[in-house]
């Protein structure tokens, strides 16, 4: 065991005192020890995206950052996505299209989307197909994931 | 699926970074830069650094620049920051259409060019890149530095020459003519996966016949390298089905292909041949 740190997460604009080993992920921490469980937890080695929050601004792997180096930088993660009661739009989008089923794989989709459209508003349809290559959905097929971020994309352009 | 335990060092300088990695390197210390390979690794325990000197608050290792003849990249360069061209040369066209292979966007992110470099997996696509033009490593510890030219850097699967405390602090790869000419094409059974076989290959065009050719193969042996036999068969020839074809062919009997117990030699051997008369059709598209 080595000593903990006590470090700050600030999760979808809220501050989570806590003290974590170096070694603890930024997945554990976001569920553990801030006790955010929308983020799902996969593979634990970059493979999968069911983890996927945005830190930074940046969509990432949080099975492969650890809690420490997430210290003081701004984190989303999928409770904060809705503004209040109003759905955002790829979220709507997922339920129009039912772009889920079982759900597991849903929050990493969310957040990687969001996560790039916010980034590149303009991306085409072809480069949206290989960003949505990241993850991984057992249910869907993945064509109605597909179809959902292409008319969210539309609409958050839109706006 | 939990990494083993380590002591976190965060060093803000790059002179700080190298005195720590001097001091933890004989105790399996290691440099933890995007952490895209490193950290699933250790989430395996294939890995179990003691100490990780995580270079991501060092200041000024995410610098690119060029002097007119060289690009430098800095040691925390992510692989995303190559989604834009970041130079108006050639080179900066070959370094987009290549990072866009490279794993997932989440990934490309956090991953780094240095990193991808010092990891040395035989299916790197930027492994490939400094093989293929002769990039040169420059490796820092304590003592000073010192340059490596790619054809001594790569040493084997996940090998290289640099010592464990030394720090890979920057890439050099040459700006190419102007008139250059490059395709790259890499295999593999899903978008993102590592490649089963990659090539790039980049040349000149003078008087319609192709001159200083570069055929790299990556994915397919222990490390990338240029394979000589497909660049003589491509020399002096002019651009065409027949002449890429011979090259390609002179490519797959010249590797010693890497065997897995999902992929045997002659299978690869034959992705080779592919990869790289696509990678030569893409170059004249």
């Amino acid at each position: 065991m080595t000593d903990k740190t006590d470090i700050t997460l600030t999760i979808n604009g809220r501050d989570h005192a806590i003290a974590v080993e170096p070694r603890r992920t930024l997945a554990d921490a976001i569920r553990e020890d801030c006790g955010q469980t929308g983020t799902h937890i996969g593979c634990e080695h970059g493979v999968c995206g069911a983890c996927t929050v945005i830190v930074d601004g940046e969509p990432v792997r949080s099975c492969l950052m650890f809690a420490v180096q997430a210290a003081g930088k701004p984190i989303r993660t999928i409770e904060g996505l809705a503004d209040g009661e109003r759905l955002h739009p790829m979220q709507q989008a997922f339920m129009d299209h039912h772009g889920l089923q079982c759900g597991f794989c849903t929050p990493g989709f969310l957040m990687l989307a969001v996560g790039v459209l916010e980034r590149e508003p303009d991306i085409g349809d072809e480069a949206l197909l290989d960003v949505l290559s990241s993850n991984l959905c057992r249910c869907t097929g993945y064509q109605n994931i597909i179809k959902a971020v292409r008319a969210a994309a539309k609409e958050m352009r839109g706006k | 699926m939990k990494p083993a335990a380590f002591v976190r060092h965060v060093p803000r300088t790059l002179d700080e970074a190298l005195k720590i990695l001097a001091q933890v390197a004989p105790q399996d210390g290691r440099v933890l830069a995007g952490g895209q390979s490193l950290v699933p690794i250790m989430a395996f325990r294939l890995a179990k650094p003691a100490h990780l000197v995580d270079i991501n608050e060092v200041e000024g290792l995410d610098r690119i620049s060029n002097d007119g003849k060289l690009l430098s990249i800095g040691a925390r360069v992510r692989h995303a920051a190559f989604h834009k061209s970041v130079v108006e040369n050639p080179l900066g066209l070959l370094l987009t259409e290549v990072a866009r292979h490279i794993a997932h966007y989440p990934i490309r992110v956090r991953g780094t060019f240095c990193g991808s470099l010092a990891h040395a997996d035989p299916a790197s696509e930027w492994c490939l890149v400094a093989a293929t033009l002769d990039a040169t490593m420059v490796a820092k510890n304590t003592r000073g530095e010192r340059p490596i030219a790619a054809k001594d850097y790569f040493q084997g699967i996940m090998s290289t020459a640099l010592a464990e405390d030394e720090l890979l602090a920057e890439a050099r790869l040459p700006l190419l003519a102007s008139d250059a000419k490059f395709g790259f094409n890499e295999f593999n059974r899903r978008a993102g996966d590592f490649a089963m076989a990659a090539s790039l290959v980049c040349y000149r065009l003078q008087g319609g016949k192709i001159v200083e050719p570069r055929v790299g193969v990556g994915g397919a042996e222990p490390c990338p390298r240029r394979i000589a036999e497909a660049e003589a068969a491509l020399n002096g020839k002019a651009p065409g089905d027949a002449v890429f074809r011979a090259a390609a062919e002179a490519a797959a009997s010249a590797v010693e292909p890497l065997e897995d117990h999902q992929t045997t030699g002659e299978y690869r051997r034959d992705l080779v041949r592919a990869v790289v008369r696509r990678a030569l059709e893409q170059s004249i598209t």
